[in-house]
């Protein structure tokens, strides 16, 4: 399989009154093609704007990203037009991420009137028929407006907006977050089907680690703005590497009764990406950690096939 | 399925203001405004065929006479009769309170969304611009552009719109700065539409709530800031009539001939009401999310 | 074992427009000293209208009690003042609401807002309010040190903390948490949870514990009741309700779950949405959805049935 989007050292910085905010900080990642790569982490470690930049909502601070085998990290606007024909995102909030004021179908076909993909009318309105079949929306409601729709027919307008220009790369930012279950799987059927239908690569932005387990081939976790583990979904879970990926599958409530888990549960709350020390930014909250580890930022290391973590005592810890 | 949606290309495209217009006429109040603004327009234009009297037959023989069935609202100190001066006040009034507010309301939208679309250096140059023109006093700015222009009623339109730019910029960039974080906005960038798109397509429309608000009241200012000039002979020179002209130069008699100024008053309050009753019906018809 | 509280046949309505949504119709339940129930549901379902319905903090003119019962050690709250009920809020009864961000008042010190409470419904002298309303913060795990600070010094799940220890001061018999850790990690949620749990444990306080969240359910409550579209479609234990779903609806909700613990290829949803809470079937709520249902269950009111011990159901094809 070939790799279709490759980001080296990326980091993303915000100026606040504080000082720089590290909100990414030297990520790096490749996803091969028709498959998936899910980013975990709690509120505030950098996941989201993660995604916009890779997208280019967001301009980079460091590092560069590779579409296709072509450095893409600088491009000008023509080309960054042609980019965005490729490159797709799903937004979280499908209340926020749909014009209150234009009807399902105008929101669909926005995208294709911008490139000016149809010749006519007529066939505009075909596209808008089928895309809306495919992402299982009834065209009776074409002239519907977004708050006439529960959120998962609202997720469904979004989607088909991001499939309209035939994407390669979709980034899907938290897409099921904030849906109700028994319509999150039919969402997640969706996407998993659209993948396979269009051969389509995801970045799967999400909080949710069920979610993630169920729809990625890998797996990356964040913490502050930093890659802390990146591995193969079945590595991941079956052995965990950092402490922080430990404790985060141990705190996930599992809605089986007969499954019994061991808890770890960590002190205090994540502190803020402002100007951090250099040292390895769990250290803090790390039941784990030594002396070094308030010291010395940890380098990521290949403790298996693939399986990068960063942490001084790597394979070593097992809060499990 | 497929072809009926097809088969209804332009159907779908009309039924949108079709139901925009629906909508409206549901809306009795709107209804009522916009009737109330069609006999305006109705007077104005025939106003030759419908005043009993000119606008200028003076007659001192005949001054402040109470209303009375002859003279419907009376007559003033010069002994002309005040309906018949309210009439024809109507082109005056009604013309340059409505283009006056088109002029500033286009104008100031348009550089609230440039200021609060871009941020940073083009929003401190635009804001502090009209931050500058805001400590003018509106009619004391409106005086020296009309007294720079001379008189005439371009001029007084013209002068009377830069001096409400400001408070449309201000408003409407703070409406642009709420929408422009919303996620559809960032939806839009990703989906490659350009700045221009975004705003107008995007931005504005969801800013039309507050710009009509404004716009409605912008007419009533800027028919009380046309006496204004015209007091100070800056205006629209007499004797052509104009609403608040009238008001102003009936003021020294409204102890004891208060008719003389109450019905001047009395059209421009009906135009205001008129207005917001319309302005608001639209706003409402123009949101979809208050269809029932 | 005494029952602290009892639910029967509570009905709720709102006017939208010239629309009655029948957000809650006919939710029975009861709730022993001690216990704690879990409401589960969807958006929608009328959990947090059922705990409002409780507290009789129905939002009047548009919401409107149609009737029914709720009875706390034997009285019926609906039928009291909103004077009387000013005493039992807050002092015998307490709610949490979802967000933390929210619910704080940002003028007031967050021991200043602990310490309210006491003066409104206890005799406690300033000073043995603020000795109080400190205790209250270390058993909820904050410092009593932070009592003068203000509540935007606080991070998410300490602003959580800080309500769950507003809504314990005055030791109330029964707590309403609705959707208490749902704005927060999952960390800092176990975080959360586990000192509840201890809180609870101690303080042998009862809780109605509202949540979307089925890991949650079980991680904290006794009883479960499942609700869908008004009314509780699947009640009973823990055990009764993981082990041995029996309404298709609570089978679904169990199945459409993507697990951390087993892997699934592909996840079962249930099909369809839930029906406009305007125009609900005359039969059962989730027909439509159903894959068991057949013509009957559109068109025939299902009744409760008790298919084991504590264990019930509204659903005539499984009972």
């Amino acid at each position: 399989m070939q790799e279709l989007v490759r980001v080296e050292n990326l980091k993303k910085y915000f100026k606040t009154p504080l000082g720089m905010l590290h909100a990414v900080d030297d990520v790096s990642f490749s996803i091969k093609q028709n498959t998936t790569l899910g980013v975990v982490g709690e509120s505030g470690c950098g996941k989201s704007t993660l995604g916009r930049t890779a997208l280019h909502l967001l301009k980079s601070t460091d590092g560069k990203i590779f579409f296709e085998g072509k450095d893409v990290t600088n491009v000008n606007k023509r080309q960054l037009r042609q980019l965005r024909r490729n490159m797709q995102i799903i937004f979280q909030d499908p209340f926020s991420s749909l014009n209150p004021r234009m009807c399902v179908k105008d929101i669909i076909i926005e995208p294709l009137k911008i490139y000016k993909v149809c010749k006519s009318k007529g066939e505009l309105e075909d596209k808008a028929v089928e895309l809306m079949s495919t992402v299982g929306l009834s065209t009776r409601l074409a002239l519907s407006y977004p708050h006439e729709l529960d959120g998962g027919r609202r997720q469904r307008i979004g989607v088909a907006r991001a499939l309209a220009l035939n994407p390669k790369f979709i980034i899907c930012d938290e897409p099921v977050s904030a849906l109700d279950v028994s319509i999150q799987a039919q969402i997640l059927n969706l996407m998993q089907d659209l993948q396979k239908e269009r051969d389509l690569t995801y970045l799967f932005i999400t909080h949710n680690l069920s979610v993630v387990k169920h729809i990625s081939d890998e797996i990356l976790v964040m913490y502050l703005g930093k890659v802390i583990e990146y591995a193969k979904t079945e590595d991941l879970f079956a052995r965990p590497l950092h402490p922080y990926t430990q404790a985060l599958l141990s705190a996930i409530p599992v809605p089986d009764y007969d499954y019994v888990q061991k808890r770890v549960l960590l002190k205090g709350e994540i502190s803020s990406p402002i100007e951090p020390q250099k040292c390895c930014r769990f250290a803090g909250r790390c039941p784990a950690a030594q002396e070094i580890c308030f010291k010395q930022e940890p380098k990521m290391v290949d403790m298996g096939i693939r399986h990068l973590t960063a942490c001084h005592f790597a394979g070593q810890v097992n809060l499990l | 399925m497929k072809k009926s949606f097809k088969g209804n290309s332009k159907l779908v495209k009309s039924s949108q203001s079709k139901e925009i217009a629906y909508r409206l006429w549901q809306n009795k109040a709107a209804m009522a405004g916009l009737l109330i603004l069609l006999v305006y327009v109705f007077l104005a234009i025939f106003a030759d065929h419908l005043a009993p009297y000119g606008f200028d037959d003076q007659d001192l023989s005949r001054r402040f006479i109470r209303p009375s069935a002859k003279y419907l609202f009376g007559t003033d100190n010069l002994g002309r009769d005040i309906f018949s001066r309210i009439i024809y006040g109507t082109r005056i009034s009604l013309r340059v309170g409505l283009i006056s507010v088109a002029i500033s309301s286009s104008i100031g939208t348009l550089l609230g969304a440039i200021a609060g679309f871009y941020g940073k250096a083009v929003d401190n140059i635009i804001m502090r611009c009209v931050d500058v023109m805001l400590a003018i006093p509106s009619i004391l700015l409106a005086i020296s552009i009309a007294a720079a222009l001379g008189p005439g009623l371009s001029n007084v339109m013209i002068a009377i719109s830069i001096g409400s730019i400001p408070s449309f910029a201000r408003i409407v960039r703070a409406s642009v700065l709420t929408v422009k974080e919303q996620e559809f906005v960032e939806a839009a960038r990703s989906i490659g539409a350009s700045d221009l798109r975004i705003i107008v397509r995007h931005i504005l429309p969801n800013c039309l709530a507050t710009i009509i608000v404004q716009a409605t009241l912008g007419v009533a200012g800027a028919i009380l800031s046309t006496s204004g000039l015209s007091f100070i002979g800056l205006g629209i020179s007499p004797p052509t009539p104009e609403w608040g002209s009238m008001l102003s130069a009936g003021r020294q008699y409204i102890r004891d001939h208060g008719y003389i100024v109450f019905f001047p008053g009395l059209a421009i309050m009906i135009t205001i009401f008129a207005l917001n009753l319309f302005g608001d019906g639209l706003r409402d018809a123009l949101d979809p999310r208050l269809k029932t | 074992m005494e029952k602290l509280i009892e639910v029967k046949d509570l009905r709720i309505e709102f006017a939208s427009g010239k629309k009655i949504v029948k957000a809650v119709n006919g939710v029975s339940f009861s709730l022993e000293k001690g216990k704690t129930i879990g409401l589960v549901g969807e958006t929608g379902a009328g959990k947090t209208t059922t705990a409002l319905g409780i507290m009789n903090l129905v939002p009047a003119p548009a919401g409107r009690i149609r009737g029914g019962e709720v009875l706390f050690k034997g009285e019926d709250l609906l039928t009291k003042t909103q004077q009387e009920m000013r005493q039992t809020r807050g002092n015998r009864i307490s709610m949490i609401f979802q967000d933390p961000m929210t619910s704080l008042n940002p003028v007031f010190t967050v021991g200043d807002q602990i310490a309210e409470g006491l003066h409104l419904h206890t005799k406690l002298s300033a000073l043995e309010a603020t000795v109080k309303a400190q205790d209250m913060m270390e058993r909820v795990g904050i410092p009593a040190a932070r009592y003068n600070e203000y509540p935007h010094q606080f991070s998410g799940g300490m602003k959580q903390r800080v309500i769950i220890a507003i809504a314990l001061a005055c030791s109330p018999e029964l707590l309403i948490a609705d959707e208490p850790t749902t704005a927060l990690d999952v960390t800092i949620q176990a975080q959360v949870l586990d000192m509840m749990r201890n809180i609870r444990n101690k303080l042998n306080t009862s809780m109605i514990m509202i949540t979307h969240d089925l890991g949650v359910v079980k991680e904290i409550c006794d009883q479960v009741a499942v609700m869908y579209a008004g009314q509780i479609i699947e009640s009973g234990s823990l055990k009764q309700i993981y082990k041995n779903p029996q309404h298709p609806y609570t089978e679904g909700l169990f199945k459409s779950l993507p697990k951390i613990n087993e892997n699934t290829e592909r996840l079962i949803p249930i099909k369809g949405i839930m029906p406009d809470p305007t125009n609900l079937p005359e039969g059962c709520s989730f027909a439509s959805r159903c894959p068991i249902a057949d013509k009957s269950c559109v068109n025939i009111r299902q009744l409760s049935k008790e298919i084991e011990k504590g264990h019930f159901i509204r659903c005539m094809k499984r009972s």
